[in-house]
């Protein structure tokens, strides 16, 4: 992965009437890497996507394309090309043809479309299938020969628009996997748009998470998993558990808040917060440890009652109530292969919750 | 073993039949029903096609079976040329009108502009106008432009097949929009973007990806105006000059002299040929 960047996006607005789809967003895409654009349906994601295809124009700002401003280019002159959410695979053609139609529009000579067309199918596994009508293929399938149909191109940026959507969910798992694998054999940029993070976490090299037309937070899978740096980023990617207080002071590398009820809570903050700051503190299920009460709190310890406990194979989800308002979500891995249940927690037990402030955000906002 | 013979009659196994329950008066009264309709709109069809094979003259007897009727028919000047114009006539204004009404319902189904509204609504009036008003308007129309004609160049025109012709396109057009229009509210534009991604310029788009999967539409559409054009006696008659009568008219200025199988022959022909363009529409729908 070279450093330099296949698609920047400088101040980039899109309106729609007075809906403002993408707000003000400005990014940086890495040559070589598989980026995902990820967030709730309607963040602008897809708006995005499309203007980077040319299928829509900025309202304002600019796209450059390897350092090329790409303006009102429309989208046959650019150098990218799409899969689509839907394939939108041409249902008069048949699947050679389908792969064919970039190099035909190109003037490439036939012999050499016949070759790039059959190395093309090879890629994504369709050999024997050429005559047949898209109709004829599974949905798999028809995912297949979008994807060979836009890399036969050999685009400059391959973007992909949900292209795991309508699929079923084994197949799904099975197409991240081999989507992730082709990507680093052809070394084609993919922007990759999913509303599903665990996708986005599987796939990615980077992600950049959007909410409401807003770029929230770019980063890789463990930096946006681990450091999320807003509440939206949290909940959206993953389990949490959020405890809204006020930052009282700092206690070496951590922000300490004080809850409503006066609980004192430690962890890492972004960047240094002002006294009296309304803030989350937001924590991770399987970051949480739970230990039998033996008299003292240790410290960032909180002391509850275990309220329900579910087994669910891997893990053990537990409930903790802290007070009358507040219960924890803990996860336990279940690491010790017992069958004896009656060792574990069981509903009504006192116990102490530990939240380790390394692993404990302090979220502004 | 003894058969019990009453069992075996008819009238005994229609009453069985209503006992059990497998025909109620009801289901009974629906089946007549629509076989009279059937032989309501069928009978005066078969009758005219056993009658251009029938001996007598006069075609309304059975005398013996004959394609002398056929034979005379093809080796009529007047017929002959009457079914010429008509398919001449027929196959320009099929043309000429596909082509306007295709680009006119592209053009409303991909576009807003300004009096959208009001030409949506102009473009269905010649299928809900009284033909005959229709034919009254072209015909006016068509005098007052040979008039201005007149005044400008000198030169004295007459209706021949053009005005026809025109007259044709006029009204056939409107069909055409209906019938292209759905075909493209069914086609999906997202095929569109993915040509142009792929790197298709507009007129790629339009005869590689558009054009191919609306066609079955456009044919549909034309093979409607071909046979409304073939049949089409009002405007025909008020537009054609002298000498170039169509075949409708042909047949019509026949019949007020006498009904002869000659005439059920032609009119044979032009079912079955009507017949062929309807099946040949619907398996071109059908393939799509």
């Amino acid at each position: 992965m070279s450093d330099s960047i296949a698609i920047e996006l400088c101040d980039v607005v899109k309106r729609f009437g007075d809906v403002v789809a993408v707000d003000h967003v400005n990014l940086q895409i890495r040559d070589g890497e598989f980026f995902s654009l990820l967030g709730p349906s309607g963040c602008g994601k897809t708006s995005t996507l499309r203007m980077i295809a040319g299928f829509e124009l900025p309202t304002a700002g600019s796209i450059l394309i390897h350092g090329r401003e790409m303006g009102i280019t429309p989208p046959h002159l650019r150098p990218v090309n799409t899969v689509f959410q839907s394939y939108a695979l041409f249902p008069h053609m048949t699947v050679a043809q389908n792969v064919a139609f970039g190099l035909e529009m190109r003037k490439t000579p036939k012999a050499e479309i016949a070759r790039q067309v059959k190395e093309a199918l090879e890629l994504v596994r369709l050999s024997g299938l050429e005559d047949r009508r898209p109709r004829q293929l599974s949905g798999g399938q028809q995912q297949r020969v979008a994807l060979a149909r836009a890399l036969v191109n050999h685009p400059e940026v391959l973007l992909l628009d949900e292209p795991l959507g309508a699929l079923d969910q084994k197949l799904r798992k099975e197409m991240q996997l081999e989507l992730k694998s082709l990507q680093a054999r052809v070394g084609i940029t993919f922007v990759f748009v999913t509303h599903d993070q665990e996708e986005a976490l599987t796939m990615s090299d980077r992600i950049a998470v959007m909410n409401k037309g807003k770029l929230l937070q770019v980063g890789t899978p463990t930096e946006i998993y681990e450091r999320p740096n807003c509440r939206f980023v949290a909940d959206f990617i993953g389990e949490t558990n959020f405890i809204d207080g006020v930052v009282i002071g700092r206690d070496g590398n951590y922000t300490v808040l004080e809850t409503p009820e006066g609980l004192r809570l430690r962890g890492l903050a972004a960047r240094p917060l002002s006294d009296g700051t309304a803030v989350t503190y937001s924590i991770r299920p399987e970051k949480v440890r739970l230990l039998a009460p033996n008299g003292e709190l240790p410290p960032n310890g909180l002391a509850g009652t275990v309220m329900t406990v579910n087994y669910i194979g891997s893990d053990t989800r537990i409930t903790v109530r802290i007070n009358d308002q507040r219960t924890i979500d803990i996860w336990e891995q279940n690491t010790r292969s017992t069958l004896d249940r009656d060792e574990y927690w069981q509903p009504g037990e006192a116990a102490v919750i530990v939240c380790p402030p390394d692993n404990a955000l302090v979220l502004s906002e | 073993m003894i058969k019990t013979a009453p069992a075996t009659t008819a009238s005994a196994r229609i009453r069985g039949a209503f006992s059990e329950g497998r025909l109620t008066w009801s289901g009974l009264a629906l089946t007549v029903f629509s076989i009279l309709v059937y032989l309501f709109l069928y009978v005066p069809i078969v009758i005219l096609v056993i009658f251009s094979f029938t001996r007598d003259e006069f075609g309304v007897r059975w005398t013996g079976f004959t394609f002398d009727w056929y034979i005379r028919l093809f080796n009529n000047p007047r017929m002959m040329g009457a079914a010429w114009n008509t398919l001449v006539v027929a196959t320009v204004s099929t043309i000429v009108s596909t082509i306007i009404g295709t680009l006119l319902a592209m053009a409303m189904e991909r576009y807003r502009f300004r009096g959208r509204n009001a030409i949506e609504g102009l473009i269905y009036l010649p299928i809900v106008v009284p033909e005959i008003v229709m034919a009254v308007a072209l015909l006016a129309f068509s005098a007052i432009i040979f008039d201005v004609i007149r005044m400008v160049t000198g030169e004295v025109l007459r209706r021949n097949l053009a005005t026809v012709t025109i007259g044709h396109i006029a009204f056939s057009i409107s069909f055409v929009v209906v019938v292209v229009r759905t075909s493209l509210k069914n086609f999906d534009r997202r095929l569109e973007e993915a040509a142009a991604d792929l790197g298709a310029d507009s007129w790629n788009i339009f005869w590689r990806i558009t054009f191919p999967l609306i066609l079955p539409g456009i044919i549909g559409g034309a093979l409607l105006a071909f046979t409304l054009s073939l049949d089409d006696f009002i405007i025909s008659l008020f537009l054609s000059g002298p000498g170039t009568s169509l075949l409708p008219v042909e047949v019509y200025n026949r019949v007020r002299r006498a009904i002869t199988p000659e005439i059920n022959a032609i009119s044979t022909l032009m079912l079955i040929l009507s017949m062929a363009l309807v099946a040949l529409s619907q398996v071109l729908q059908r393939r799509r």
